[in-house]
Parts: C-alpha cells; structure tokens; sequence
C-alpha cells in the first residue's frame, strides 16, 4: 500500500517537473513549483521525516512561492522562448541524468540497517540521546545539541541570506535622498 | 485586495491558528515534529499571509522593518551567547550540560534557548525578505 501511495505520488512528481519545462507562462509554473513542493512534502511524510516535510511544506510551498510570485511582479509573466535547438546542454543533461541514476544502483536499499549511514553514530544518538538530553525527539537533540555548530552554521547562511537581500534590493536611506535631491 | 471579502474573512479566521501553531511547533519541539527553523517559517508565512491580504502597508505598521531587521541579528546572537555562556562556564562552545546543576537540565535549557534563536533569526529574515521584495515593487 506504501509502496502504491510513493508510486503514484512521484509520477505525480514527475509530470508536475515535465509541465514546469513545458510550460511557458511563468505564473503557470510558479504555481506548478508549490504543487511540487507539497507533493515533496507528502513524500517527505509517507517516509516518515515529519520534520523535514514541515519545512518543505512552509518553505516551498508557501513562502517561496509568494517571492517568485513577488518576483514575477517586478519582471514579467512570459518566458523568452527561444526556438533554436541546442544540442550541448541536451548532452550535458542526459550525461548528469545517467551519472546520478548510475550513482543510485550504488545505494542501500531504502531503511537497510546495515546502511554505513546507520552504522557510524546513529546507534549511539538513538541509544543514549534521550538519556542524555533528555530530550524524546532525538530529531532535535541531534540538530540543537549534537550537531549544534552545524546548526549555528545553518542560521548563519539564513542570516547571511537575510543580509544580502537587504543589501541587493533594499534601498538604503542614502538612495532615496539622492533620490530626491534629483527631483 | 480591499473587495475580497471571502479572503480577508477567511485570513482572519486563519492568521491567529497559523501563529499559535508555530508557537506550538516552536515550544513543543523537543517532544513532537518540529523546531525553531520550521517554526519560524510559519510564523513568517503566517505574518506574510497577513501582509497580502490586509495590504504591506497594514502589515509594516505591525511589525515595523526596522524592529524586524533588529530581530534578525537578535536571534543568531542568542544562538551564540548560549555557546559563550557554556564555554565561560567552563564547558566547550556549545556545550549546554554546564548552564545548570544537572547536565540533562542543562541540556534542555540550552536547546530551548538555542531554538528560540533560531526561530527568530528565521522568523524575521522570511519577513525581511518579504518586505524588500514588496517595496521594490513599490517603487
């Protein structure tokens, strides 16, 4: 039964990415993008990392949707389509394509407990986090105390991100002054 | 969005669950889904939802940028003063089990602390972002 609700929910998946490439209306597919997302984060669910489709299902969902929409408000809402046929990138796209589908025969089969992922110190997060953290969810005690310079790093690109918008596109006080000294 | 009156009903009926659920993933992350990065995300959605239909000008006067941005440094530094108080209180950078008596009480204390951060710093870049994007259209 899980195997059917994965099976219909990544051809879900994959004629949304066909329609995203074929579609030329930009507001089309920014829709199709968040419909993407949300089927992402249903996958996300059915494999049980309720975390991670939490932030799937606010960030690509909602609100990068909201600032392609944004976007789409300052550029336009048509695709330049150009209609030469370029071989190169094809090329390039099938190589990628078949490196990675050749890197995956590589893989474990999905939840094999004899996976090296789940050798290293998994056994010992999942043995001794509760008693040591005191903490039940051990998602979070990996992330906030194990793992927590990791996380520092990841607030920081957050940040870091935050800062170079503000930087880009804000217009900072000295602008509009100039601004208005012009008028 | 002054004539959609469905919407703005519905967004009405909506915002505060939406705020009170990320405080919930926020708050209750230790024992359910959840965390500070997720939490901040709905809340930003949530305040952003408010924005688009109650108008930016509405929403800026909520949350005023200026006070947005200062959360926006609040929140990481918060992540990085636990991480000095544990190395001055004679443990390694971000070693939570010396901010209290008990090593497990510690452990808590300084993963609230440190979610709370991140939630914020999270929180307010999304509602940052989301107001440059809305002035420079403005313009």
């Amino acid at each position: 039964m899980e195997h059917l609700i994965v099976i219909v929910l990544l051809s879900f998946l994959a004629i949304t990415a066909v329609a995203v490439v074929m579609l030329h209306d930009l507001f089309a597919v920014v829709m199709l993008f968040g419909i993407f997302s949300l089927l992402s984060a249903v996958i996300f669910l059915v494999l049980d990392a309720v975390d991670v489709a939490l932030t799937e299902a606010a960030v690509g969902a909602g609100i990068s949707t909201v600032l392609m929409l944004g976007t789409l408000a300052l550029t336009t809402r048509k695709e330049k389509t150009s209609l030469r046929f370029a071989p190169i990138p094809l090329l390039v796209v099938i190589i990628t394509g078949a490196a990675l589908v050749y890197g995956t025969l590589d893989m474990p089969r999905y939840g094999d407990p004899t996976a090296a992922i789940h050798q290293h110190v998994a056994p010992r997060y999942l043995k001794d986090a509760p008693r040591e953290t005191g903490i039940p969810n051990v998602v979070t005690s990996v992330l906030a105390s194990y793992r927590g310079y990791d996380t520092l790093g990841e607030v920081t690109v957050i940040f870091t991100a935050g800062v170079g918008v503000m930087l880009l596109l804000g217009s900072s006080r000295r602008q509009t002054k100039r601004k208005r000294g012009k008028r | 969005m002054r004539h959609h009156l469905i919407l703005r009903v519905v967004a009405k009926l909506l915002i505060p669950p939406i705020l009170m659920f990320a405080l919930y993933v926020q708050f209750h992350g230790d024992f359910g889904p959840g965390g500070g990065f997720q939490a901040g995300v709905i809340f930003g959605a949530g305040f952003i939802l408010y924005a688009l239909v109650f108008g930016v000008e509405t929403a800026r006067k909520v949350a005023q940028p200026r006070s947005v941005r200062v959360m926006v440094a609040v929140g990481i530094l918060l992540y990085g003063t636990v991480g000095l108080v544990s190395l001055l209180l004679g443990g390694s950078y971000l070693d939570y089990s010396v901010l209290a008596d008990d090593p497990v009480r510690g452990q808590h204390l300084g993963i609230f602390i440190i979610e709370l951060g991140v939630g914020t710093t999270v929180a307010a870049v999304m509602i940052t972002i989301f107001f440059t994007f809305a002035s420079r259209g403005r313009s």
